[in-house]
């Protein structure tokens, strides 16, 4: 038997959320629970909140808080990306190294990383450098941690037929490891890409003058709850078009994949 | 006809292609014992003849060729390519993976004409070789294919191709068409055959599986039961060339030289699955 149809799934999907919204409606606009000035005071309405994130998003200053956290995001994931791959690489081409900082690695790794914001903050100031630093040192183990047993589990069949071609180890490198890591890498793109966003924005909301984080952290601060979740909406709709855009990089650059699937955002 | 052959270390083994003599091989095992797999084995392959080694599951006839092929230092015994030691990886030699051995972030092509990187050739010099290389297995109309686009019979076609581009003096085989279904065996044993009669490489391949040994050999040796195993049978297969591997299995002297050597192999098979063998060091 065929699974339900896309058409059924989606319909269902919108009703979800129309009952959710109507649940939210009621409950705000109604004397139900409680007096709806109290109500709305702790969960503001869903007509607000739609309201104000289309005055936020036809304004223009939503869009400069947004361009702060995608550099941020982006500058993050750049950096751990490519500090993960080549440690990963590193790590799995020498035994030595991987078996002497193996303790390290599972120590920092096991630190929750969002007591280190405030460090950052100290050492890199509260621009953007605080919240690259705090996206980094998640997205680099990450990255890590999926190349670095990408590569040491790559086929050992596929690495002895390499070497029966007669390539060195510069060829195997390039043409063996090096594709291998790519992959791994990839794989955790999603992963990353979140983590990523999610160093940015915490790094924001504990200190910072620009940035979503900082306008959700700023409407906190005087109990505008629509404005928070005006703020939460804008932060899942910017996800939502980073994951799609993943998925598109990924979809382009895995197509030697069988089956390829994404691995789910993450965030 | 088909009466055993002298035993094949007897021969000159300079002129040899390989030439394996005093053969062992002992593994450590995780656990702290040793595994002898196979035992004072001397087997050597002319240039140019077509030798297939037999025998049950478990009998060590891989490790063998992995010996051959340098990918595996024997503990005693010495391996001879083409009347010089072997030291190192038998880099004159072709090996066929039974397992997918194909990058599987390249496409048929790229497969291809990477095998020929390593002794210099011009990239577009190579795209060209392996353009026909793949027409020659008949895969003209897959080159841009990745693996897991391929069946397991094209994907043994692209890794044929792979092998024979980089033109080696040997061809060392592991039950390369072990995962095919029948049919698609019989296809391969025949490209196999035809491409080898073009110039025919000394080739060793391994197998579990008699007729397809006797169908596509000149020489079928049939390895004992591990552990330790030795050689126990050392069978001429003079029927003539070319063949079809289909037809030739209902030639009458195919089944006379079948029933020999099964005489043979069955009592290592039962020995195999006696010693309860057949699961592991297959």
């Amino acid at each position: 038997m065929n699974g339900p149809s896309r058409l059924r799934i989606t319909v269902l999907q919108i009703l979800v959320m129309v009952g959710f919204l109507l649940v939210w409606h009621i409950t705000t606009t109604t004397a139900l629970f409680a007096e709806p000035k109290k109500m709305q005071f702790f969960f503001s309405t869903p007509i607000d909140v739609i309201a104000r994130t289309w005055k936020q998003l036809s304004g223009g200053e939503i869009w400069y808080h947004l361009g702060v956290t995608l550099t941020e995001t982006v500058l993050a994931f750049i950096f751990g990306a490519t500090g993960g791959v080549l440690c990963g690489f590193v790590f799995a081409r020498k035994e030595l190294l991987a078996a002497v900082f193996d303790p390290y690695i599972k120590a920092a790794n096991a630190l929750p990383r969002v007591v280190l914001a405030p460090i950052f903050a100290l050492w890199f100031g509260l621009g953007i450098w605080s919240k690259v630093a705090l996206g980094f040192t998640l997205v680099f183990f990450i990255v890590f941690f999926a190349v670095y047993q990408g590569v040491r589990e790559v086929s050992q069949t596929v690495l002895a037929n390499a070497r029966m071609l007669g390539m060195n180890e510069q060829q195997l490198m390039r043409h063996v490891y090096w594709p291998a890591a790519m992959t791994w890498m990839f794989s955790s793109l999603h992963t990353s890409v979140g983590f990523a966003l999610v160093g940015a924005v915490v790094g924001e909301y504990l200190g910072s003058s620009a940035g979503l984080g900082y306008k959700i952290h700023e409407a906190e601060s005087v109990f505008d709850v629509t404005g928070v979740f005006s703020g939460m909406l804008i932060l899942t709709i910017f996800v939502l078009i980073l994951d799609a855009i993943v998925t598109m990089i990924e979809n382009r650059l895995l197509v030697w994949r069988p089956g390829q699937a994404s691995t789910g955002a993450n965030s | 006809m088909q009466e055993a052959a002298a035993v094949a270390d007897t021969r000159a083994a300079a002129s040899a292609a390989i030439a394996l003599s005093g053969i062992d091989i002992t593994f450590n095992l995780k656990d702290g014992g040793r595994y002898q797999a196979v035992k004072d084995i001397s087997v050597s392959v002319a240039d140019g003849e077509f030798v297939a080694v037999v025998g049950p599951t478990g009998c060590g006839k891989s490790t063998l060729l992995n010996a051959a092929a340098g990918l595996l230092r024997p503990s005693a015994g010495a391996v001879g390519i083409l009347g010089e030691p072997l030291s190192g990886l038998n880099l004159r030699a072709g090996y066929l993976f039974q397992l997918d051995a194909l990058m599987p972030w390249k496409t048929a092509l790229q497969n291809v004409s990477v095998a020929l990187e390593p002794q210099g050739v011009p990239a577009r010099e190579a795209e060209e070789r392996a353009r026909e290389w793949l027409a020659r297995v008949g895969l003209r109309a897959f080159t841009d294919r990745y693996p897991h686009m391929l069946s397991g019979g094209q994907k043994k076609r692209v890794a044929l191709a792979q092998v024979l581009i980089r033109n080696p003096k040997i061809l060392l085989m592991d039950e390369p068409f072990g995962p095919l279904d029948a049919q698609t065996r019989q296809i391969m044993g025949n490209l196999l055959l035809d491409l080898w009669s073009k110039d025919r490489k000394a080739v060793m391949f391994v197998t579990h599986d008699l007729e397809e040994a006797i169908s596509l050999s000149d020489r079928v040796v049939v390895m004992s039961a591990g552990p330790a195993a030795t050689i126990v049978g050392d069978y001429r297969v003079s029927l003539k060339r070319p063949r079809d591997i289909a037809d030739i299995r209902l030639d009458r002297d195919f089944h006379e030289i079948h029933r020999q050597i099964w005489q043979t192999l069955k009592v290592e098979v039962q020995r195999a699955y006696a010693a309860g063998e057949g699961r592991d060091m297959a």
